[in-house]
């Protein structure tokens, strides 16, 4: 695997293509809240009504919930699980692979049914996955259009925050 | 590696800590956790067993701030050092955009210590990272007690590129700091 490919950069453009599907995903399946992360475990983006809880730790955990079921699955012989779920008391939670790229999930609860939110992922996902190829294949050489100055910036910040 | 959002502008890094079992890499995020300013951190997330030792990883994460627009953000991770949790290390360091080395400067800890280093370098190589471009550092730590090895056999073993490396003491937080700035800076001269 080349490790490039879990490098990106996005432009304003990708995340509004990305927000349009999230946000049609969204109406068609009735989840909660719906949130697209990457495999590595960064949120890239969410719509929906996330009640507040913590989007980045969730993203992290949620990637790692994925990574270790997909080592799962090749220990049963198996290329990979494409999706995971988990149900809860009042809410429940579908993880759904985007062609290797990303993972989407879906936060839903009484108000739809797994039924509903499995149909739309599966419509969903192909058009995730054409947009993420588009994306990937692009350079993605990260800091070409940062600010000149901005490397002393940060590294300054650094300085400042990692002190005693 | 990073990822870079031009729309929202934010970039975010990963910085894992490896090393073998017991060397100090949850208590080095233990410490950056309760010394940086709370509004620039996120919660600490532990997946750990009753003993809390490293089941899964530990996850920090780390907000410089906006900078020239740019709001950069470091996500600091823990392995789990025992050995027969490789298949979980090497979960844990897809996507890695720098690495810090934890040794164990114990003499008796000597073989573990190069164990896990092998093992880092075979798993970077599973993911097609070339360890010698990769940003990464090496902590010395455990550097009070009486049976630490002294620095020159630790690098000879261990540092043979002769990469930035820091002596600490992670539970009084020496060398913490140290260690996590120059990773820090290593990895963000990368992305240019």
């Amino acid at each position: 695997m080349n490790p490039a490919a879990t490098s990106w950069a996005f432009e304003a453009q990708d995340l509004e293509r990305l927000d349009a599907l999230l946000g049609a995903f969204l109406d068609g399946s009735q989840a909660r809240c719906a949130l697209l992360l990457d495999r590595t475990g960064r949120l890239l983006t969410a719509a929906g009504d996330d009640a507040g809880f913590d989007r980045v730790s969730f993203a992290s955990l949620a990637a790692a919930d994925f990574g270790a079921s997909d080592q799962l699955a090749r220990l049963l012989g198996e290329r990979e699980f494409r999706s995971l779920y988990h149900q809860g008391e009042n809410g429940s939670m579908y993880l759904v692979d985007v062609a290797g790229h990303a993972i989407l999930a879906a936060l839903f609860d009484a108000r739809t049914t797994l039924g509903r939110v499995r149909l739309k992922t599966k419509a969903v996902v192909p058009e995730f996955a054409s947009l993420f190829a588009q994306i990937a294949a692009r350079d993605r050489t990260v800091g070409a259009r940062l600010e000149a100055g901005w490397l002393t910036e940060v590294e300054d910040e650094i300085d400042r925050l990692f002190a005693e | 590696m990073s990822m870079i959002n031009y729309a929202s502008r934010e970039i975010n890094c990963k910085i894992v800590y490896y090393g073998p079992g017991l060397c100090g890499k949850t208590t080095n995020l233990e410490y950056v956790y309760n010394k940086v300013r709370p509004e620039t951190r996120g919660k600490l997330i532990s997946l750990a067993t009753e003993t809390e030792r490293t089941l899964f990883f530990d996850f920090l994460p780390v907000d410089l701030g906006s900078i020239r627009g740019f709001n950069t953000r470091f996500h600091l991770y823990t392995v789990p050092g025992q050995v027969y949790y490789n298949a979980s290390r090497r979960l844990i360091l897809k996507g890695v955009d720098g690495v810090v080395f934890v040794a164990d400067s114990q003499a008796e800890r000597m073989d573990a210590n190069y164990a896990s280093m092998q093992n880092l370098y075979e798993n970077l190589a599973e993911y097609g990272y070339d360890p010698r471009t990769l940003p990464m550092v090496i902590q010395y730590n455990k550097r009070d007690l009486a049976n630490a090895v002294n620095l020159g056999e630790l690098r000879a073993q261990l540092n043979p590129d002769s990469l930035a490396d820091f002596e600490a003491v992670a539970t009084k937080g020496m060398g913490v700091f140290d260690t996590l700035k120059a990773v820090s800076k290593l990895v963000i001269k990368s992305l240019g």
